[in-house]
């Protein structure tokens, strides 16, 4: 399987506090994977590293075979490749639900204007909002919202999709929407980096579930072995906490 | 019409808006000339020292840029903390005088007056444009820096209109102070509104009736401006009602959804 992504030792400290210690692991094309672990266990740093929101503080991040933190290649180049999908959703506030999928096309990919906006419908119908094209983001829920966000990210045409607990600031009753179209990505052979508590998602669609703990990687297998037959006695701590709630 | 010491208070004021209605509305024509090009100069230095000091630094950014950038906006903050705390009256004077002594060079009072109110408005502006950019959530910049927009689109594009639409009371804010502190600038000789209200209160020896009446202008135009700029906030608002596009090829499907946002328009 080709390596659309691999991190060698990345580190990455905010002051004093060593959040990711020495991370090794690597994404495959069409790969779904689910980081799982609890909070503050570094998850959502390691992701926004990948997209370089947050810059590592040592170690490598190989796109391609190529070092991405040694600037060869621009930043803007290599975020329009990797999408991202935040818990806050953070769809742009100014802007109503199509042009949100739109600007980056025109403005990133210089697209022209109505090929961007053919992109942004195919991508708003296969979330079910081409309906909701002219409406604000604070006129829509937060599930429609959520759905909108990963339309706008799927609109960039990205290698591989990045979430960030997509479903945590959501309804009970809207999580499920957004994940219906998680799963339908995945179905469609899209590869997904996903930081997520839901553990029935995670069993269900992912072809790797990461366990992370204190900042270091400590179980990263099939779902099957993640959930079932845990090799590290941290998994199995965590995994009964999570399902005994 | 003919008045005399002993005339009534209201055929005194009739006398005088007869007689001197020419300078009532030139120097309200002067005023508004003056507070309205002072205010959007001032609001565009304003958006540009925003937008300067609100550029990121962090350990990518190389030595010079941030040599530079620290050098500059040293130079920002005197010029903020200098024109907000000296009084723009004494700041037109020593502009004034100062550029005519000093530089030979002869300012129109009018140009003088635009000049002066500018830089003053900049200055809190500027203040102003940096707590709207600061005040946009951080989510709507990293999103557009994920999906690989640059500094410079992300502010133009996404942060400006949102900072923007957030700052346009202050900014109404700004104009209406504009309109009544060009009385100031009396004392370089700019021919506005109070200056030719004591030309015509002179005339006349009546100041009570005169200024009442100043009083009523100055009112009319801060008032009409503040209607018209939250005219403009609604507008910016966008409309409270969006349409559902039940399909694409019938029109007749499409149905318009009301979601009150005018109250809401800040929730998320």
């Amino acid at each position: 399987m080709e390596k659309i992504i691999k991190i060698n030792h990345l580190q990455k400290s905010f002051g004093a506090i060593e959040v990711l210690k020495d991370i090794n692991f690597s994404v495959s094309k069409g790969e779904v994977v689910c980081i799982i672990g609890s909070s503050g266990s570094g998850k959502s740093t390691l992701l926004r590293c990948l997209n370089l929101l947050e810059i590592p503080s040592s170690g490598e991040v190989v796109y391609h075979g190529q070092n991405i933190l040694e600037q060869k290649m621009s930043n803007a180049v290599y975020r329009a490749k990797m999408g991202m999908v935040f818990q806050q959703f953070n769809l742009f506030n100014n802007l109503n639900v199509l042009d949100n999928c739109v600007i980056g096309q025109v403005k990133v990919l210089k697209k022209n204007t109505a090929a961007a906006k053919k992109t942004a419908l195919d991508y708003l119908e296969l979330v079910g909002m081409s309906q909701f094209i002219n409406a604000k983001p604070h006129q829509i829920s937060g599930g429609q919202k959520q759905r909108v966000a990963i339309a706008r990210a799927l609109s960039m045409e990205p290698e591989a999709l990045l979430f960030d607990e997509p479903t945590s600031a959501l309804d009970p009753e809207m999580v499920g929407e957004v994940l219906k179209v998680m799963k339908n990505l995945a179905k469609s052979g899209l590869t997904m980096l996903i930081v997520t508590h839901e553990m029935a998602f995670a069993r269900d669609v992912a072809n790797r579930v990461v366990f992370m703990d204190s900042g270091v990687i400590v179980e990263d297998d099939v779902p099957d072995v993640v959930f079932n037959n845990p090799n590290n006695e941290r998994t199995r701590i965590f995994l009964k906490r999570i399902l005994e709630n | 019409m003919a008045v005399d010491a002993n005339s009534s208070f209201i055929t005194w004021v009739l006398y005088i808006l007869q007689s001197s209605w020419p300078l009532f509305l030139r120097g309200a024509q002067v005023t508004l000339i003056i507070s309205l090009s002072g205010t959007i100069i001032g609001f565009l230095i304003g958006v540009l020292i925003g937008i300067i000091r609100t550029i990121p630094i962090d350990h990518n950014t190389n030595l010079f840029k941030r040599i530079v950038l620290k050098i500059i906006d040293y130079f920002l903050l005197c010029y903020i903390e200098v024109f907000r705390g000296t009084p723009m009256m004494v700041q037109a004077m020593v502009i004034f005088y100062g550029s005519a002594m000093i530089y030979g060079i002869r300012m129109s009072p009018i140009f003088a007056g635009v000049f002066i109110v500018s830089i003053n408005t900049g200055a809190y502006m500027a203040e102003i444009v940096r707590g709207g950019i600061i005040s946009i959530d951080k989510g709507q910049f990293e999103a557009s820096h994920a999906i690989g927009m640059t500094h410079a689109q992300t502010m133009i594009s996404i942060v400006l209109p949102q900072a923007i639409r957030n700052i346009l009371p202050a900014l109404s804010n700004e104009f209406v102070i504009n309109i009544k502190d060009t009385s100031v600038l009396n004392v370089i000789g700019v021919t506005e509104l109070y200056f030719q209200s004591n030309s015509a209160a002179g005339n006349n020896f009546r100041y009570f009736e005169v200024f009442l009446i100043t009083c009523i202008i100055y009112f009319i135009m801060t008032f009409t401006v503040t209607r018209i700029l939250r005219y403009f906030e609604a507008k910016l608002e966008g409309p409270s009602v969006y349409t559902i596009h039940g399909s694409q090829t019938v029109p007749e499907a499409e149905i318009k959804i009301s979601t009150g946002s005018k109250k809401n328009g800040k929730n998320h």
